[in-house]
C-alpha cells in the first residue's frame, strides 16, 4: 500500500473562486503539472466554494490550488470554512497571484498551506505540491485504521 | 530603393562594406549572441540599405495621414495634439471614484475612465454577491443614481468617457440616463465602450464575457447600430489585443487575433446591410504595450498599415476616415514585478516610450504597484507624471514617427507584418475570428505561447531583473498596497441600492424589463430597450439577469 501512494502522481485542483476571469496564471500552472506527471482537475473561472468542496471530496484531490489576481483570495477563509465543515480537514489549500503581503497572514490564518507570489518559479511550484500531497496522504493514512 | 543616381557600383560597394563590416563583427564576437523576439523573429546584429533594397516608399512608408497610415493616422500627429492621458481608475463606492477622479483631472488627466467592481462585471448588483469583494478592484455602479454620484461635477459634454463596459453595455446605458437627467442632448456625449470585444473576453479574458457567444455577437452588432444612428460622438467597439497579449499570446499573434476579429465584426455588420463608411470610423482599438521596445513600435506600424489595406481592400471602404487604426495603448502589467517594484517605474517608462514611438492616441501608464496590490493613488501619480515627463522634458514627441525610416524598424515592420498576417490566414482558414474562438484554436495558441515565454524565463533565456537575475534580500511587508473600502461605506452602498429600488417606480421598471426580455427574443435593437429600461429605473444586474436568461449566459472555456 504505502508502495503504491509513493507511485500514483499527486493529485491537484486548479481553480479560481469569484469573480475575476483573468486565467493566464491558472492555465499556466495546470499545463505544467500536469506536464509534470501530476494528475491536474483544472476548472474555469468562477467556481463558487461550494462547487470547489464538493469537487476536493469527489475527486479524492489531496491539494486545492486557488488563482487570484483581482482579490478573489478575500473569499479564500470562506472556503476553508466550508472544507472544515466538510469535514475535509487533510487537503491542503494553496493560493498563488497578487496576493498583498498584509493579506498573507489572513490567509495562513485561516489554514492555507501556502501562498505563491509573482515570480515563483512553476518548478518550485511543483515541488512544494509534491510535498503537500505527501503530507495530505500521511494525514489520510494516519487516520485510516 | 528607386533613387536613380544609386548605380549598380554603388550596391556593390555597399555589399562589399556590409562583408566587410561582418567579418569585423564576427572576430570581434566569437560565438555572437543569438537573438529572437517575442514574436519568434530572428534579429540581426545591424540593419543596412541592402535590408530595404525592395522599399517602395510610397507604397511603404509614406506620410503621416496618408494611406497607408504607416507614419500615423493623422497628418500633425502628436506635434499637433498629444495623446489622450487616460488612466483607468475604480475603486470602492461612487463617491471614492467621484473623489480620485477629480483629483487625476486636476493633474492632468484629459478623459475619464471608469473601472467596474468585479461584481458589475459578472453582471451582478451589489445586493447579489459576497459583499467582501464589492469595491476592492473597481467602482461599485449599478442604478442610475450610482452613476450620477460617480459623476458628480463632471462635465459629460466636454470629458470623452470610456467605459469598461462588455455587452450589454449597461455603463453607457446608466450614462445616457445621467445625461437625460442632466439635459444634456446625447449628441454632445463622446468616448468608448472599451471592453465591447467580446471574443477577446472569450478566448483570453473571461472576466468581461457574460453572454453566450451567439447572444453577444448580436448584441454587439445591435450595439454598433445603436450608436451608428443615435450617439455620433461615441465609438462602441474597442477591438482589444490587450487581454489576448495579457493571457500569453506573442505580439504578432496579438496584433493578429486583434484584426481577424475587427474584420470579424466589420463582416458581421456589413451582413446587417450596414456601410463600411459609416461603422469603421468608429472603430477603435486597444492594445497591450510589453517591454520588447522595437518589436513593440513595429507590431503597431504593422497592423496600422495592414487595417488600412483591409479596411479598404477586403471590407471596401472608401472614406480614409474608416482606414484610420486609431489605438489606446496600456503598458503590460505582466511584465511588472513583485520584487523591487520600484524597478516598475522604469519598465513604464520604456513600454510607454514604445508606444508613444508606435503613435497611440490614448495611453495607460500603469502604477509600479500593479504586481503587488490595485494601484496606490502614489503609483497614479508617478504614472502619469511619466507620460508628462516623456512629453514635455525628453521631447519625444517633437518629430512624428521619428523612427521611421530606420533600416532596423522599417525591415522589422514588414517582418512583423509578415507575422500577423501568417495568424489572420490561419484564423480565416479555420472559418474567421467567431469560428477560431468557439473552436478553441486561438484558446490554444495564447496558452503554448504563455508556456514558452514562461519557459525562457524560467530557464534564463530572458532575464527578469529582480526575478531570475539581480535579485536583493527585500522585506514584501515593506510595500505598501491600496487599501480595501471600509465595510461600513459598503454596507450603506448596498442600502443605497435597495431603497433605489423601493422608491422607483416599480411598474415603469418591470415594464421596461418586459420589453426588453420580448425585444431580446425578437429581432429588433436590444440596444435601444436597455437604454430605455435604465432609463425607467432598472439596475444593471437586472438588465443583465434579463439577457442572461433570454440569450443564455456565457460559460468560460475551459481549455489548458
Amino acid at each position: 500500500m504505502a508502495e503504491f501512494a509513493s507511485t500514483y502522481p499527486p493529485k491537484v485542483i486548479v481553480t479560481k473562486i469569484g469573480f475575476d476571469g483573468h486565467d493566464r496564471g491558472s492555465r499556466l500552472v495546470a499545463a505544467f503539472l500536469r506536464d509534470a506527471g501530476m494528475e491536474v482537475i483544472y476548472t474555469p473561472p468562477w467556481q463558487e466554494v461550494s462547487t470547489v468542496v464538493k469537487l476536493a471530496i469527489e475527486e479524492d484531490a489531496e491539494v486545492i490550488g486557488i488563482s487570484s489576481l483581482a482579490t478573489d483570495h478575500l473569499l479564500v477563509p470562506r472556503l476553508m470554512t466550508a472544507l472544515r465543515e466538510a469535514g475535509v480537514d487533510d487537503v491542503q489549500v494553496i493560493v498563488g497571484g497578487i496576493v498583498p503581503a498584509r493579506d498573507e497572514k489572513l490567509l495562513l490564518d485561516a489554514g492555507v498551506a501556502r501562498v505563491f507570489h509573482p515570480g515563483t518559479s512553476l518548478e518550485q511550484i511543483a515541488d512544494e505540491i509534491r510535498a503537500l500531497s505527501a503530507r495530505a496522504r500521511a494525514m489520510r493514512e494516519k487516520e485510516t485504521p | 530603393m528607386n533613387k536613380p543616381d544609386q548605380s549598380r557600383l554603388y550596391e556593390s560597394e555597399l555589399e562589399q562594406a556590409e562583408r566587410r563590416w561582418h567579418d569585423a563583427y564576427d572576430a570581434t564576437v566569437s560565438g555572437a549572441k543569438h537573438s529572437v523576439n517575442r514574436s519568434g523573429i530572428d534579429i540581426k546584429p545591424l540593419y543596412t540599405p541592402r535590408d530595404r533594397a525592395s522599399e517602395n516608399f510610397f507604397d511603404d512608408i509614406s506620410f503621416p495621414g496618408e494611406y497607408p497610415n504607416t507614419r500615423g493616422i493623422y497628418a500633425s500627429m502628436h506635434r499637433g495634439r498629444s495623446w489622450t492621458q487616460r488612466q483607468l481608475i475604480g475603486w470602492g463606492v461612487p463617491e471614492d471614484y467621484n473623489k480620485r477622479l477629480k483629483e487625476i483631472l486636476a493633474h492632468g488627466g484629459t478623459a475619464l475612465s471608469l473601472i467596474p467592481c468585479n461584481s458589475v462585471y459578472r453582471g451582478y448588483d451589489a445586493d447579489e454577491v459576497p459583499p467582501e469583494l464589492l469595491g476592492t478592484c473597481g467602482v461599485v455602479v449599478n442604478s442610475v443614481e450610482d452613476m450620477d454620484i460617480a459623476l458628480t461635477d463632471v462635465p459629460l459634454d466636454r470629458i470623452s468617457c470610456a467605459l469598461n463596459d462588455p455587452s450589454p453595455f449597461t455603463l453607457l446605458a446608466l450614462l445616457l440616463a445621467v445625461a437625460k437627467r442632466r439635459d444634456i442632448p446625447w449628441q454632445k456625449i463622446t468616448g468608448t465602450s472599451n471592453q465591447s470585444d467580446y471574443l477577446s473576453h472569450c478566448v483570453a479574458n473571461h472576466m468581461f464575457f457574460r453572454l453566450a457567444l451567439p447572444g453577444a455577437r448580436r448584441v454587439l452588432t445591435d450595439h454598433i447600430q445603436f450608436a451608428n444612428e443615435s450617439l455620433p460622438g461615441w465609438n462602441p467597439l474597442s477591438v482589444v489585443g490587450q487581454h489576448t497579449q495579457q493571457a500569453g499570446a506573442t505580439p504578432a499573434e496579438a496584433m493578429g487575433f486583434t484584426i481577424a476579429a475587427a474584420l470579424q465584426y466589420a463582416e458581421d455588420c456589413i451582413a446587417r446591410g450596414m456601410d463600411p463608411d459609416r461603422f469603421l470610423p468608429r472603430f477603435t482599438f486597444f492594445f497591450d504595450i510589453s517591454i520588447s521596445f522595437f518589436e513593440e513600435i513595429a507590431k503597431f506600424r504593422a497592423g496600422r498599415r495592414l487595417w488600412a489595406k483591409l479596411a479598404r481592400e477586403r471590407l471596401g471602404a472608401k472614406d480614409q476616415k474608416s482606414w484610420r487604426f486609431k489605438f489606446h495603448g496600456q503598458t503590460s502589467g505582466v511584465d511588472l514585478t513583485r520584487q523591487q517594484p520600484l524597478n516598475n517605474v522604469a519598465r513604464v517608462t520604456a513600454q510607454a516610450m514604445a508606444g508613444i514611438f508606435g503613435g497611440l492616441q490614448s495611453l495607460h501608464t500603469d502604477g509600479y504597484d500593479e504586481a503587488v496590490s490595485v494601484p496606490t493613488a502614489e503609483a497614479a501619480r508617478i504614472a502619469i507624471a511619466t507620460q508628462n515627463i516623456l512629453r514635455e522634458e525628453a521631447h519625444l514627441t517633437d518629430v512624428i514617427d521619428p523612427l521611421g525610416g530606420s533600416y532596423y524598424v522599417e525591415t522589422l515592420t514588414d517582418r512583423m507584418q509578415a507575422e500577423i498576417e501568417a495568424v489572420i490566414a490561419r484564423i480565416d482558414a479555420a472559418g474567421g475570428m467567431y469560428t477560431a474562438v468557439e473552436d478553441g484554436l486561438v484558446s490554444r495558441m495564447i496558452g503554448e505561447s504563455a508556456l514558452a515565454h514562461q519557459s525562457k524565463i524560467e530557464s534564463g533565456e530572458q532575464t527578469v531583473v529582480g526575478v531570475n537575475a539581480y535579485q536583493v534580500d527585500e522585506d514584501p511587508h515593506d510595500y505598501r498596497s491600496q487599501p480595501y473600502p471600509e465595510p461600513a461605506a459598503i454596507d450603506a452602498q448596498i442600502a443605497r441600492l435597495k431603497a433605489f429600488k423601493r422608491n422607483r417606480s416599480n411598474a415603469e421598471a418591470a415594464g421596461a424589463l418586459d420589453d426588453l426580455a420580448r425585444c431580446a427574443q425578437g429581432t429588433a435593437n436590444v440596444m435601444a430597450s436597455i437604454v430605455a429600461a435604465t432609463a425607467a429605473g432598472a439596475t444593471h444586474g437586472e438588465v443583465c439577469a434579463v439577457l442572461r436568461r433570454e440569450l443564455g449566459f456565457g460559460q468560460p472555456l475551459a481549455i489548458v
